[in-house]
């Protein structure tokens, strides 16, 4: 076990550290660090001078350590498109980010689940092959494209929700939320769900494809033989066997919520990171773009670790390798 | 089928052939891909307008709605956009333009893939380990993420003028470069097993090249599994082509995709102007959903366990 925690964590330091090398030759090479600092009119020694002094002229291993020294501490320098510091235009921008996020993962569990297990106990009905129907087109079918539909439909045809923008935000110290007004929680509706829609139906047919498996189980057949109602063995048997795989998915996923949370956060005028991330696309604007490259990394790799480490907290059986086997 | 030739009564007895029409959804994705893909390839020809050259336009025929609806126009039969653009013709050209560069980065990354995954199953060693190290950290991000990366870099080296006009070439290489992993690591594997066959000693016996060996005699063994990989991932680099150009860094509107069609069209949504949004976004979906269909049946009706 701890064999096996060390050695994700030093894959997890080596993934890290090739990521920063990418964003430190991004930052270094590709932009001009010295042009972000000073004027068009500054004059040729002056510049030569403040090279010195932020040791640009020293040998590329050296300025690499300062980079990721810097970075550790969260100091990204300033944007080229704004001249604020990096560091604090993501700080003022993640929560919308991580709000957004965590609503689309709780639609697509608190949706997807359900389904998945309906689906599954229930493969003949019409109302499954409908759900799975659905759940293809879902699959296919662009982020954008989905959120502009939804659009179309809620807020210009119908005027139900809001089409763009967070709303009605409230502050506390540096984080802004939109959970405390019913304004607020209007606008998250129909982001969280282009959002979430995509892995909803990734998680339920993950779902169903495991409570098909789990029901043909003997053990289902000797709980029906005990005669435990239909409640407990659906819910208290087969589905928390098919929840080691959900708990996988749902957490590889969620990184890639927060990364794919830049189509959604164009499409509905979010003010987000992912926003920021593409206006600095636009603009080359490249200290965001490896500060946003280091901070998706991080989320990452501390992601795939607590799924890891979940593995063993659910599974018993994988402790008990562990032990023997030695991973 | 019958009086064909012989290379047709072939096809037409093979299992292929059997599986394909034995499954309607999959006639009906063929039918559908077709269709599009001879509008998008023969719009010089078949498209109503020239939507861009500005000489055939005109403002005064802007914002046009559908033909079936008030105010329709029928020489617009699917309206038109703010410059006066036709849109059925923009469609047909943007499809043209999606499917080239969908393509075109399909065979980008499989080149890319192919190359690097035999050179590391048959090299092997330091060389293996660096490439797949490689491969495990661009894993980590979503394939869109590294696109915007490389994209945002070509920007920061090009004026960006320059960039509009070369944004084809720089789209194709972005997802190209971004989906190269999932090859190298299929033909990697395959050139394990087959870099130890009796075939392979037998050339290196006979003092054949390594690059050699490579190209004439293992690659033929192995580009089976990656092909059908590509044909379902043609539909995933559309999309990608089209998400790209929806956030405004793919093709700049002088040269528009479906993808950038609905990105104007979007901006134009809020005051009611559905179908300049509405009809590319119908096509894009459509084409992808039955690329995928597709991409699906030939990879069911190619693996032999599944017969």
């Amino acid at each position: 076990m701890l064999a096996f925690i060390l050695r994700r964590l030093a894959q997890s330091i080596a993934v890290l550290l090739t990521v920063g090398l990418v964003s430190f030759f991004l930052f270094r090479y590709i932009g001009d660090p010295i042009n972000s600092l000073v004027g068009q009119d500054t004059p040729a020694a002056e510049r030569e001078a403040l090279k010195e002094k932020l040791g640009l002229n020293d040998p590329a291993p050296v300025q690499f350590l300062h980079f990721i020294e810097n970075a550790a501490r969260g100091r990204f320098g300033l944007s080229y498109r704004t001249s604020e510091p990096v560091s604090r235009m993501i700080l003022e921008r993640l929560p919308a980010t991580l709000e957004l996020s965590f609503c689309a993962a709780v639609f697509a569990l608190a949706v997807g689940i359900p389904m998945g297990v309906y689906t599954g106990l229930y493969p003949r009905r019409w109302s499954s092959r409908l759900f799975q129907a659905v759940s293809l087109i879902g699959i296919s079918l662009p982020t954008f494209l989905i959120g502009i539909l939804l659009i179309l439909v809620f807020a210009v045809m119908l005027h139900w929700l809001p089409s763009f923008g967070r709303g009605q935000t409230s502050t506390f110290g540096w984080w802004t939320t939109n959970f405390t007004s019913w304004k607020g929680l209007e606008a998250l509706i129909l982001p969280s769900i282009t959002l979430g829609l995509f892995q909803l139906t990734l998680i339920m047919r993950l779902v169903r494809s495991e409570m098909l498996e789990v029901m043909r189980t003997d053990y289902i057949k000797f709980a029906r033989a005990r005669g435990l109602s239909n409640r407990a063995i659906n819910f208290g048997h087969a589905l928390k066997n098919t929840l080691v795989p959900v708990i996988t998915v749902t957490g590889l996923q969620l990184g890639s919520l927060i990364a794919f949370a830049l189509v959604t956060e164009t499409v509905f005028a979010w003010p987000g990171v992912g926003q920021l991330f593409i206006q600095s696309v636009q603009f080359a604007d490249i200290p965001v773009m490896a500060a946003y490259l280091m901070l998706i990394g991080l989320l990452f790799v501390i992601i795939n670790l607590i799924v890891d480490l979940l593995y063993f907290v659910v599974d018993p059986r994988l402790r008990g390798t562990a032990r023997v086997g030695g991973h | 089928m019958a009086d064909g030739t012989s290379w047709l009564h072939r096809a037409a007895d093979s299992d292929i052939w059997w599986s394909f029409k034995s499954s309607s959804l999959t006639v009906l994705a063929a039918v559908v891909t077709v269709f599009i893909v001879l509008a998008a390839f023969l719009s010089p020809v078949l498209a109503p307008h020239t939507p861009f050259d500005p000489s055939t336009l005109s403002l005064s025929d802007g914002l046009k709605p559908p033909a079936w609806m008030a105010d329709g126009d029928w020489s617009f039969v699917l309206g038109t956009d703010d410059q006066g653009r036709d849109v059925l013709s923009s469609i047909m050209y943007g499809t043209r333009l999606s499917l080239v560069v969908g393509f075109a980065s399909v065979v980008v990354s499989l080149v890319i893939g192919i190359a690097l995954g035999l050179v590391s199953g048959y090299v092997g060693g330091v060389t293996d380990s660096i490439i797949m190290r490689i491969a495990d950290v661009q894993l980590t991000f979503p394939a869109i993420l590294v696109a915007l990366l490389i994209d945002g870099v070509v920007r920061g080296l090009i004026s960006s003028q320059r960039h509009d006009e070369i944004a084809p070439f720089v789209i194709i290489g972005a997802i190209g470069l971004s989906f190269w992993v999932q090859y190298a690591r299929t033909v990697r594997g395959s050139v394990m097993v087959e870099k130890n066959k009796e075939y392979v000693q037998a050339a290196r016996v006979i003092g054949l090249s390594p690059v050699l060996i490579m190209v004439r005699h293992v690659l033929p063994n192995v580009t089976g599994p990656v092909l059908v990989i590509a044909t379902i991932n043609l539909a995933l680099a559309i999309i990608s082509e089209a998400t790209l150009s929806f956030l405004g860094v793919g093709l700049p509107s002088t040269q528009p995709s479906l993808g950038t069609l609905i990105r104007i069209g979007n901006e134009l949504l809020q005051s009611g102007e559905w179908w300049i949004t509405v009809f590319p976004g119908i096509t894009l979906a459509a084409l992808v959903l039955a690329v995928n269909l597709l991409g699906d049946w030939l990879r069911d009706a190619l693996n032999p366990k599944l017969r």
